[in-house]
């Protein structure tokens, strides 16, 4: 059983991905060690902290508590895929750098893809509506405030989600 | 963290899910949202030889009225949808009011109703709702279907009716009888966690304001979701007024058995019960008498 591997085939970021797999790699390792794309950052691992929040077919989900094999034939969307090239940043992402959004960094690409989802179907969010979207979302530098901040910005400024 | 190997399958229709689950027994498991099961698995705690991956099965995913007020919801309906869904906003406003304290909306994103109940953790929200609705549920099996009412449907921490080779794959809500109200409310010590303890209410009033029916059901009070059943007879033939709702809310304390833990005592949890069960009374009947469901 150990060992058995299954194809998968999956669009990342609009690149289209095969690989065989162990069907118990988890999504976000996935993405990590068999993509390179280490920007999915990986915290608690059981579905607590949202570090490793992706869009998996335009919606935000915890990739800790998906299985490679469940991306088949889906599309997702990691934080290399906001910022339209390099050197760039994605408005949400330059909101973030505006308001002082972030400290350390680590919880910031699995906020920015839920706030990504959250805008594109809330784009003129109250402050409460977007405390209760970042619920999900441990931050254990920031005590949030900025974090809110920046989303406000980015929704002021009409960024797109 | 890593999980335990094991056999994936995904499901290319439901009677290849059942014989897969027939020819697995305990040892497979399916995965439907995978927001208990998957974190189960990453700490190891549970260690499924196959799983049999639903995900695929879109025909489980609906929400669709069943005539007389009532809805039939597919076991793979996210919570997400039941959150949006304007027929459960309708026609089960509990379920809309509850389900919006199950985790986080990454977690709702995935999380399905039908995993929820078969998980069947006595904190859940859903399982007192489902208590509270008088909800049956069709379990289907590759040998052929039955129904199971939500009454007999939890038999323990994680524990249900369900054997080896069956799948609660579709929830029956009966329609709420005219000038009835709902309310759900609960405390916890974070947005998103689970409640310490919560409550589920549901009141019928007759033309002239008499309590004509009423149900009650707690999450985190026991081994299992529990039915108030007696508190809630209480209400039934008289006013649902402050002191009557009073009286049967101090009487929720004798029917439960909550746990103590780290997050709160047993007397806490029973003290909570009865503000809690006395605030979702006291609302389910003001929307019942207001004539507008609940929302």
């Amino acid at each position: 059983m150990s060992g058995e591997r299954v194809l998968i085939a999956t669009t990342v970021n609009g690149v289209p991905h095969q690989r065989a797999v162990e069907p118990r790699m988890l999504l976000a390792d996935f993405l990590r060690h068999e993509l390179g794309l280490t920007g999915t950052h990986v915290g608690c691992e059981h579905g607590v902290c949202g570090a490793c929040t992706i869009l998996l077919d335009e919606l935000p989900v915890r990739a800790c508590l998906l299985f490679a094999p469940q991306a088949n034939g889906r599309a997702i969307e990691t934080v290399e895929g906001l910022a339209r090239g390099p050197g760039q940043l994605h408005p949400l992402q330059e909101a973030f750098r505006d308001a002082h959004g972030l400290q350390c960094g680590y919880c910031t690409p699995g906020i920015l893809m839920t706030m990504k989802a959250f805008l594109a179907e809330n784009p003129s969010p109250t402050e409460a509506e977007v405390r209760e979207a970042l619920s999900g979302n441990l931050c254990r530098c920031t005590g949030y405030q900025h974090i809110v901040d920046a989303v406000m910005l980015a929704a002021k400024r009409g960024a797109p989600g | 963290m890593k999980p335990a190997p094991f056999r994936y399958v995904a499901a290319e229709s439901l009677g290849q899910a059942l014989s897969a689950k027939a020819a697995g027994g305990d040892e497979a498991r399916f995965l439907a949202g995978g927001q208990s099961l998957v974190p189960a698995m990453n700490f190891r705690l549970a260690r499924p030889a196959m799983l049999i991956d639903l995900n695929p099965l879109f025909e489980l995913d609906y929400v669709r009225a069943a005539g007389q007020g009532g809805l039939s919801i597919g076991a793979l309906t996210r919570h997400r949808t039941l959150e949006r869904s304007p027929l459960v906003a309708e026609h089960a406003p509990l379920v809309a009011e509850a389900v919006r304290h199950v985790a986080h909306p990454q977690i709702r994103n995935r999380g399905t109703l039908g995993g929820n109940l078969a998980h069947a953790d006595p904190a859940s929200e859903l399982p007192a709702v489902m208590l509270a609705l008088g909800a049956r549920f069709r379990v289907r099996s590759a040998r052929g279907e039955r129904w199971i009412e939500a009454a007999g449907f939890f038999r323990g921490p994680l524990a249900t009716a369900l054997g080896p080779e069956e799948m609660l794959a579709e929830i029956a809500l009966p329609g709420l009888p005219p000038r009835s109200g709902t309310c759900f409310v609960e405390v916890a010590r974070r947005r998103g966690d689970y409640a310490l303890l919560g409550v589920a209410a549901v009141v019928t009033l007759g033309d002239d304001g008499t309590c004509t029916a009423a149900g009650l059901a707690l999450c985190n009070a026991g081994a299992t979701p529990v039915r108030a059943t007696r508190s809630a007879a209480m209400l039934v033939g008289r006013r649902a007024g402050e002191r009557e709702i009073a009286a049967a809310a101090a009487a929720v304390a004798g029917e439960i058995d909550p746990p103590g833990n780290v997050h709160a005592t047993a007397a806490f949890r029973r003290h909570l019960a009865g503000v809690l069960t006395r605030r979702a009374l006291a609302t389910a009947a003001a929307r019942a008498g207001a004539g507008a469901r609940a929302r």
